[in-house]
């Protein structure tokens, strides 16, 4: 399909919001990204006319209900290239994926004096499931330093991994500043010392090819409400051979296979790390979004993406004062940038009041901000539906709001 | 001035604003203008953290008024809180915990002070009114 930005606006019916009188100018799009009308509709469609619940009713809607899940599990698997729908769980997130690795494979696999590394540029939903685990069970956490550029130091990372790592986990893309980290590489690193690793995909995975044989990681997180799909749901990818040897997650409904008062036997994968009733309609929303961003080509987004991560990083250079927050390439579409003598919070109301949505703050990452030496940043972050134009108005705002508070 | 004539002034004052600009410049004048709170009181006894900005706050019991210093390392949050003083400020603790400061909503900066924005000033008013709070029932146990 032909890259078409004015059809592909369309398809997006909340970019024809005003606020304030303004049209909508929606930079934040790492925080949550927008629906289009095919995940709104096939969502609505699901609840007029096909709910019911999953896996255990034998009548005629039960039916269709489960196979709408169960064609969203496999177009999301085919999306990953993952071996087996055995392998795609479905969670309320990647803060869930995440807790789930922590407290399952935690269980199973990390005891006294084990060692989990993790980077100086995580989110906090991938530090704190990790040190609350080392502090349950003794273990330490180790983490991998940073260069000034914002790039993961991998020398440090590379004398971190020894015979006590149990797990390393890691980023794909940084929340905060879009750095991509080589993850391939890292992955390898690990794997040589038979370590295994989590990636915390949610930033990238909007926004590039995964697959997750080719990577060869053995857990990857995210979540469907940052790439166009509905919040709520998420997905956790693991290798068969750790979810085969995880407990359960949660217990309940849908993940049993037999109840006694004496004893319980689990339903086979992935059921068993999905208690009670799922968020049906978000997951068959999600699907949807997933066939609507392959309908596009994840490729052409990419490209197109690229182009509005580099004229923004032109057009917001020439800014005086507007130093942009890690510089290492190559980056996702997001820049994160400090206006000096300005507080992120003026400027980010200042924004809002000309229509534009942007994040301000520590973007869930304080350690990384701690390490950067900044209490903040303003983090504009780009979609396929946005456009140079926006990022004209956004130049034009942040010097508009320079000359208010200076 | 009464409480209620300060509020009212306040509300004239933005009435004279036609668009955001000249309100949000206001605020920020208000803001640089103020000498903010002294050094010594800058520290973690007196910071009421937001996610996005912080505030500091002091308050001294003077005569059956309550005198409160205040600051915020962001430049919108600092003029509003300054706007906050004016009306709290050589009240007795009466007056504040009687208040309910419905008129910033009249002047268009409602959205600054919803709890869940995190800049520190929601959880200002609640000191404020703490502060009130206490030294209204210690002026009681006095008198007792």
């Amino acid at each position: 399909m032909d890259f078409d930005i004015n059809t592909i606006r369309k398809d997006f019916p909340i970019l024809q919001l005003k606020i304030r009188g303004k049209s909508l100018v929606y930079f934040d799009n790492a925080a949550t990204s927008q629906k289009p009308t095919a995940v709104i509709e096939r969502m609505a469609q699901y609840n007029r006319s096909e709910n019911s619940n999953v896996h255990r009713g034998v009548h005629w809607l039960s039916q269709l209900a489960t196979d709408a899940m169960e064609n969203a599990r496999e177009t999301i698997r085919e999306h990953l290239n993952a071996q087996s729908i055995e392998e795609v769980i479905f969670t309320k997130g990647t803060t869930e994926s995440i807790n789930l690795v922590a407290s399952s494979f935690g269980k199973a696999f990390i005891s006294a004096g084990d060692e989990i590394v993790i980077s100086e540029m995580e989110h906090h939903a991938n530090i704190i499931p990790w040190q609350i685990l080392c502090q349950e069970k003794g273990a330490s956490l180790k983490v991998s330093k940073i260069n000034p550029d914002g790039s993961l130091n991998i020398d440090h990372y590379k004398s971190l991994l020894n015979s006590r790592t149990k797990l390393v986990a890691l980023a794909h893309v940084s929340n905060v500043m879009g750095i991509i980290n080589p993850i391939k590489e890292l992955i390898y690193l690990a794997h040589q010392k038979q370590i295994p690793v989590l990636i915390d995909g949610a930033q990238a995975i909007p926004h590039t090819n995964v697959d997750v044989q080719e990577l060869d990681c053995d857990f990857y997180a995210f979540s469907a409400h940052k790439m166009y799909g509905p919040t709520g749901v998420g997905i956790l990818y693991g290798k068969k051979k750790f979810l085969e040897a995880m407990p359960p997650y949660q217990t309940g409904g849908e993940m049993i296979d037999q109840v006694s008062f004496e004893k319980t036997t689990f339903a086979d994968l992935p059921f068993k790390f999905e208690a009670g009733t799922p968020m049906i309609a978000s997951i068959i929303g999600f699907g949807e979004a997933i066939k609507y961003i392959n309908n596009i080509g994840i490729a052409s987004i990419e490209a197109y993406e690229h182009q509005l991560l580099d004229y923004g990083t032109k057009k917001l250079s020439e800014i005086n004062g507007l130093t942009i927050i890690g510089t290492h390439k190559p980056k996702a579409a997001v820049i994160s940038f400090t206006l000096e003598g300005i507080h992120h919070y003026d400027a980010g109301s200042l924004l809002d009041q000309m229509g534009i949505a942007v994040r301000t703050g520590n973007h869930c990452a304080q350690p990384l901000m701690k390490c950067m030496h900044i209490n903040g940043t303003i983090r504009a972050s780009f979609a396929f539906y946005n456009t140079k134009q926006e990022i004209d108005l956004l130049a034009e705002a942040i010097v508009k709001a320079q000359t208010m508070l200076l | 001035m009464t409480i209620q004539e300060t509020k009212e002034n306040i509300i004239e004052e933005f009435e004279l604003f036609d668009d955001w600009m000249d309100r949000y410049n206001y605020i920020i004048e208000m803001g640089k203008e103020c000498k903010g709170i002294e050094e010594q009181y800058k520290t973690k006894q007196y910071l009421i953290s937001g996610c996005q900005s912080q505030v500091w706050l002091s308050a001294e019991y003077k005569e059956g008024k309550i005198i409160f210093q205040a600051d915020s390392d962001a430049i919108i949050t600092k003029g509003i809180v300054q706007l906050l003083l004016r009306v709290v400020n050589m009240r007795t603790p009466q007056e504040i915990i009687n208040e309910d400061f419905s008129f910033l909503d009249n002047i268009g900066l409602k959205e600054h002070l919803s709890p869940t924005r995190a800049n520190g000033l929601s959880s200002m008013i609640r000191q404020i009114k703490l502060y009130a709070l206490v030294f209204k029932t210690k002026e009681e146990q006095k008198q007792a």
